[in-house]
């Protein structure tokens, strides 16, 4: 029978939420890590039983944990993440140059085809991979080296890799984001990197179209459709069509623009999700009102999704790795919040209903779709 | 054998419950505890050094006879109650975050 698991991360742990196919009835379990930042778990699509989990907190840093068991059981595994060479620096906040400091792993991305092979993403920004469970990590220093690498700033989270997405059609080319660099892409499995940035315009930096210096925020990509690219950047909503090589924007008629998560129905490659915020000062959705938007047409044209979601008095954030979807039938869409909710939609959005409701605040949701 | 008492984190990392006990070969330090401490329990790599410069994380402490030896050096000798066994030797995590 099929069913869905949840793999939630949290400020003090990590979660794990089950249920069948239909998507009623769920199981809670944890808090695994307790106490622990986690900013990412997620399992491998070529085993499911395979997970991953970045742990960390300010006073003892970072751990990786491994299951191998969906979850019930977890190994930690190697922890060291050395830049390769000299890593020299970057430009900090007052544009002084800065050493690039490891601080944390923000995204887990395990290889479509191999359980044993697992990126990471971390800040200061770099791409790490791992061939052997998680034991050992090497950094994919031609990204960290790209000549714009230098000039390269931290949002006010951090300067974070937090997006890795690969092509499934060309083991090569893999798609990664930074805040506030951009967004870059490989064609030769990491060796050498291109900015891939033309069409994004930020009114925050001093040139608009600079080649670097964009608050990407997320990406998301079809597995059907792999040069089609949706973007939520700091502000604007952006679309690609040849791989990164120009963006236009598709933001329409949303209340706002500005906001952290994107996803694509697993099954309508036009179908995107977002979840509009106010603004950069503000962080909460527009009015008080938890909406999810959906355009079925590529973009431009968005339709809110508000059954079974707060329409008053709602001020929490969805963070750029808190949105999901699984595979069934019926695409299911999951977020989760800073405020320690989880909403789950059985019917591609357009019903929510609370999963959990007072967890710690969540920092990532994935799905896994079991058979 | 020098006592150590580890913060609740690391004892749950580590699968400790109360007091670990090591043996160290030569003077007692800081490294040289902290070298066994790792080698017994390989997890706690990285969680109070750094693993490449060695250096305490920021938000860690080193306290022993009622002194917070945090800032001596790392191959000074710990004090004479903690070579002997009579007196723990404290990893701590720092109070911070209001």
């Amino acid at each position: 029978m099929s069913g869905v698991r949840v793999l939630v991360g949290t400020r003090k742990g990590a979660f794990v939420l089950s249920a069948d196919g239909k998507r009623k009835r769920w199981t809670v379990s944890g808090p695994h890590f307790g106490g622990w930042e986690i900013y990412h778990v997620k399992g491998s699509p070529a085993d499911p039983n395979r997970l991953y989990a970045s742990q960390s907190n300010g006073w003892f840093g970072q751990l990786i944990q491994r299951s191998d068991d969906g979850g019930k059981t977890w190994e930690p595994v190697g922890n060291q993440f050395a830049y390769d060479g000299v890593p020299g620096t970057h430009q900090w906040y007052d544009g002084t140059p800065h050493p690039w400091e490891f601080k944390r792993v923000w995204h887990l991305e395990p290889s479509l085809t191999d359980p044993d092979f697992v990126y990471a993403g971390i800040e200061d920004a770099a791409l790490f991979r791992s061939r052997d469970g998680g034991k050992t990590w090497d950094e994919l220093s031609g990204l960290r080296t790209h000549r714009s690498g230098p000039h390269w700033q931290p949002g006010a989270g951090g300067m974070c890799l937090h997006t890795i997405i690969e092509d499934p059609t060309d083991p090569s080319r893999i798609y990664i984001a930074i805040s506030a660099a951009g967004a870059f892409r490989t064609d030769d499995a990491g060796k050498t990197w291109r900015a891939i940035n033309r069409g994004l315009r930020s009114a925050q930096i001093p040139d608009q179209d600079a080649e670097v210096g964009h608050c990407v925020h997320h990406i998301a990509m079809h597995w059907s459709r792999p040069d089609v690219l949706f973007m939520q950047k700091h502000w604007d909503v952006m679309r690609s069509d040849d791989a990164g090589g120009t963006w236009r924007e598709v933001s329409g008629n949303l209340p706002s623009d500005f906001g952290f998560a994107i996803d694509i129905h697993a099954h309508e490659p036009d179908t995107v999700y977002v979840v509009p915020i106010k603004s950069d000062s503000e962080h909460y959705p527009p009015d008080g009102k938890l909406r999810v938007y959906r355009s079925r047409s590529g973009g431009n044209e968005w339709e809110p999704l508000t059954k079974g979601l707060p329409q008053r008095d709602c001020y929490v954030n969805v963070l750029r790795d808190a949105m999901a979807v699984d595979s069934l039938d019926a695409c299911g869409v999951y977020f989760g919040t800073t405020g320690g909710q989880v909403y789950a939609s059985a019917d591609a959005g357009d019903s929510w209903t609370p999963v959990v409701r007072d967890l710690p605040a969540v920092l990532s949701v994935e799905v896994q779709t079991l058979s | 054998m020098i006592r150590v008492v580890l913060p609740t984190h690391l004892r749950t990392l580590a699968h400790v419950g109360g007091e670990v006990t090591l043996e160290v070969e030569g003077q007692a330090t800081q490294r040289s505890v902290l070298d066994a401490l790792e080698a017994r329990y390989p997890v706690l790599r990285g969680t109070i050094r750094d693993h490449g410069t060695q250096q305490r994380r920021a938000f860690v402490r080193f306290f022993a006879c009622q002194e917070d030896l945090s800032h001596e050096m790392p191959d000074a000798a710990l004090p004479e109650a903690v070579a002997m066994g009579t007196e723990p030797f404290l990893v701590v995590g720092a109070m911070a975050g209001g």
